[in-house]
């Protein structure tokens, strides 16, 4: 239930008193409260801090620790007081909570130890109210990151492997982490020092050298030490394509290893040697050859393998990628602007290098940019006035908005993804909170299939329904009074969507109390589920008839993964047995009788029926099932 | 175009902040609001229940509404949490009129304490007469059938949909069908005070649950 509904009780069992003339059967009886009605403050001692509140305030939330009978495992007989050995400062907000009915996160806190003292409390981390939840969401991804990060790399480096790892995962394991074993340390630094050099080598050989003897002009090295260079590169690309095509063979996924960043900078890096290996000696393609060693340039990005740095650098402008599209676009915008206002304004100069709107861009960006080489200046008068502007603004476009730009942009990024986000959340947390709610309404059909509404005294009602708190009977207490008031009963949705179909099968059943198993239209819907209900008014006389069932749905298991999830409710437990499929032919009866208006029966004259509704549900059972599962610390 | 960009982001600026202030004052306003009951004395020489009782339903009302009244929306969401399986808003706006005896669109601690005390600790006729009261919408002094239909629809709604048997388009006409049967004796089509305080004595049962719930506090 949730915030303070508690107090609200006797007011809405009160305004039950405006059903009574309507009812048309008598109303049950109310629950009795043993205990003392006035209220009482009650000491909670956590690590030495002593808290005092009111009775009240703690049972405002029967589904807490402190709300419930649970917290009588802490008292203390001695000093007639409450002791928790846990966190005093932490317990301050978990009491605002009771008091106040919302629950704050402190932000000086850290949020795993929040986390443990609101399990250890019975308190659902959903109920953090707006003020906080954005903090308390921002700081749990943070810690879930930072823990995946460190898992992450724990697992994956330096556990050793199984002795029985194949020469493949040995080899791709040397590869990956280079701190492995020797072998792989010295691979790793020998294509370091080969990547070097190849950069090396590439940048040299275009320097000029003295020329030999006999010639005037300056020599590139590249030309003069042709042979050298040469076999420096093929001995390069020689180690490269070793390497790639080792990789190539260890990866544990060779198609996602050649769709990697890295094994296609690899291929590039050597691509252009073997192009020009197989590409004949001619004078056309060479110059398309040429161009193709500009890719050998692409060899430095292999030591993004040997630098974290590089690879942080690029997964930033990854992930900065649509903010920087959009300084682009809003840039280019600028400059084709001018560049058209430029051109028109110079082309009625002679002899101007304004000769058309791209060759302007150039001016363009060069005049925005501050840079100003000179190389296209503006003639006439307006020329010079947009030229002018060009350049003043060029310093707000850029200068100035670039960081404020980039900042907003950032800002009103995240703010989208922050409202998707928390729409999406929203949506998570409004169904957690509904199953926890659910549970309640789920609690009260259970409280019907236990028997609690037996108007029998208390020595024969089920443990689990005495053990029920006294807010819990008083709400069913209520629900009962309704269900009399308009002579309907609660179900549950599958109940009602079964009765439908019964329905409007022209199902004609009421059966006398025979234990016989039928066949026929009984069998429609009894195959599927045969369930069976204690009976709770005294004038039945229905037998309860043994049999299997199906499927006890109005039992849900409450599954806890191991230490992730909170109990969703103390007060309402109900346990789907999913492994209580027995055998169909086993049943021996099926009993149902629902009264049908005379208008829906057929020709087939039917027997007096009993006028109550029977579905009977295996109440044995299921009782048996709660005991066992319900978390009563009062057994 | 940075102008541009930069000019627009201001703008937007601006007119959030102007929409935030709007807004706090709101708040301010509504917040200002508040109401404190008479005197404890005062209040249990005037309701039938004792010093203690009084103050343990006041801390709780104070508790949950600290500016001291109740508005229909929060009353509205506060019955609803009771009545999970169906829609409670209608019996509830009905319910609120009834408690809201002055019609000031808020109860307030004297009006709610005033209700319980008769609800609880009143004499038969007294509670009759406030179940009178709740059933006449128009305060007229008749309960005609329209009246009564919108109050037993009301409640069917609190039901839900998943109801054994199920529910149909006529159940609550029937309902009010038997229910101007059993109270209407004089036939006329509208029941009056009188005849409904003298048809809930003729039957036992009714007199029966009045007494139920008197130790509900």
């Amino acid at each position: 239930m949730a915030a303070g509904v508690a107090t609200w009780m006797p007011f809405a069992r009160a305004a039950a008193v405006g059903w009574l003339p309507l009812a048309q059967k008598t109303m049950p009886k109310p629950p009795v409260d043993k205990k003392s009605r006035s209220d009482e403050i009650l000491f909670v001692n956590v690590s030495g801090l002593r808290f005092q509140t009111w009775k009240n305030t703690l049972d405002r939330y029967p589904d807490t620790l402190l709300g419930s009978s649970e917290k009588e495992f802490f008292y203390n007989e001695e000093t007639q007081e409450y002791f928790f050995d846990r966190d005093p400062e932490m317990f301050r907000h978990i009491l605002n909570f009771f008091r106040t009915g919302k629950l704050h996160y402190p932000r000086h806190e850290c949020i795993q130890a929040f986390e443990e003292e609101l399990a250890f409390y019975g308190i659902i981390p959903e109920i953090i109210g707006d003020c906080c939840m954005e903090e308390y969401r921002d700081r749990k991804k943070e810690n879930q990151e930072r823990l995946a990060e460190d898992t992450e790399a724990e697992n994956a480096g330096d556990a050793p492997l199984p002795p029985d790892a194949t020469l493949r995962e040995r080899l791709w394991r040397a590869f990956e982490n280079p701190h492995t074993s020797t072998m792989a340390l010295v691979f790793y630094y020998v294509t370091g020092f080969f990547i070097a050099v190849s950069v090396i080598a590439n940048v040299v050989e275009t320097v000029p050298c003295r020329p030999i003897k006999g010639s005037i002009k300056d020599l590139p090295c590249g030309e003069k030490f042709s042979v050298a260079f040469s076999c420096l590169d093929t001995a390069c690309v020689l180690i490269f394509s070793f390497e790639y095509l080792m990789r190539l063979y260890a990866a544990p996924s060779r198609c996602d290893f050649a769709r990697s960043v890295m094994s296609v900078i690899d291929v590039v890096a050597i691509l252009p040697f073997y192009i020009g290996l197989v590409m004949p000696e001619n004078e056309e393609v060479s110059g398309a050859f040429v161009t193709l060693r500009v890719f050998r340039v692409f060899r430095i990005f292999k030591f993004s393998r040997h630098s974290q740095g590089l690879r942080i650098l690029g997964c930033t402008l990854q992930a900065c990628a649509s903010e920087l599209g959009f300084l682009l676009f809003s840039l280019t915008m600028a400059v084709i602007i001018f560049a058209t206002v430029m051109f028109y304004a110079e082309k009625g100069t002679k002899g101007t290098t304004f000769s058309s709107i791209p060759a302007s861009f150039w001016y363009t960006i060069v005049t925005m940019t501050t840079l100003g080489y000179g190389d296209m200046v503006p003639d006439s008068i307006a020329g010079k006035i947009f030229g002018s502007i060009c350049s003043l603004s060029g310093v707000l476009v850029i200068a100035l908005p670039v960081p404020v730009i980039v900042s907003n942009f950032a800002r009103i990024y995240h703010q989208n993804q922050r409202a998707d986000k928390m729409r999406a959340q929203q949506k998570v947390r409004q169904a957690r909170i509904r199953m926890a709610k659910k549970g309640a309404t789920n609690a009260f059909l259970q409280h019907k299939e236990d028997g609690g509404l037996q108007d029998g005294d208390g020595d024969s009602t089920p443990l689990c329904v005495k053990n029920r708190s006294a807010f819990e009977h008083q709400h069913h207490h209520l629900l009962h009074c309704l269900e009399k008031t308009t002579n309907h009963e609660f179900t549950d949705e599958v109940t009602y969507s079964e009765v439908c179909v019964t329905d409007s099968v022209g199902f004609r059943t009421s059966r006398s109390t025979s234990l016989s198993s039928q066949q026929g239209a009984t069998t429609t819907c009894c195959s599927r589920r045969a369930k069976r209900r204690a009976f709770r008014l005294a004038n039945s006389t229905v037998s309860v008839s043994r049999g299997s069932v199906q499927e006890l749905d109005t039992l849900h298991v409450t599954k806890t993964p191991a230490g992730t999830q909170y109990p969703q409710s103390r007060s309402s437990l109900n346990a789907r047995t999913e492994n209580l499929k027995l055998n169909c032919d086993d049943y021996t009866a099926a009993i149902i009788s629902i009264p049908t208006p005379p208008a829906n029966t057929p020709d087939e004259s039917l027997p007096n029926s009993p006028a109550i509704p029977g579905i009977l549900r295996n109440s044995r059972s299921s009782t048996f099932n709660t005991q066992e599962t319900v978390k009563i610390s009062s057994l | 175009m940075g102008l541009v960009m930069g000019t627009f982001s201001m703008q937007s600026n601006k007119q959030d902040r102007t929409y935030r202030k709007d807004k706090i004052d709101d708040d301010f306003e509504l917040s200002i609001v508040c109401h404190r009951p008479e005197g404890l004395d005062k209040l249990e020489a005037q309701t039938n229940f004792s010093k203690q009782e009084l103050q343990v339903l006041y801390r709780g009302f104070k508790n949950e509404c600290p500016s001291g009244v109740v508005n229909e929306d929060t009353f509205k969401q506060i019955y609803a949490q009771f009545f999970p399986h169906g829609d409670a808003s209608t019996y509830a706006h009905y319910l609120f009129n009834a408690f809201d005896s002055a019609h000031s669109g808020s109860i307030k601690f004297e009006g709610f304490i005033m209700a319980l005390s008769t609800l609880l600790r009143g004499s038969v006729r007294e509670k009759l007469t406030w179940t009178f009261n709740l059933y006449d919408i128009n305060r007229d002094g008749y309960i005609n059938k329209e009246e009564m239909t919108d109050i037993v629809s009301a409640i069917y709604d609190m039901m839900g949909k998943y109801t054994y048997p199920a529910l149909k388009t006529d159940t609550p006409k029937q309902h009010v069908d038997a229910f101007f049967q059993k109270m209407d004796k004089n036939r006329d089509g509208v029941v009056t005070l009188d005849e409904f305080i003298l048809s809930c004595q003729e039957d036992e049962n009714i007199m029966r649950s009045l007494q139920l719930f008197k130790n509900v506090i």
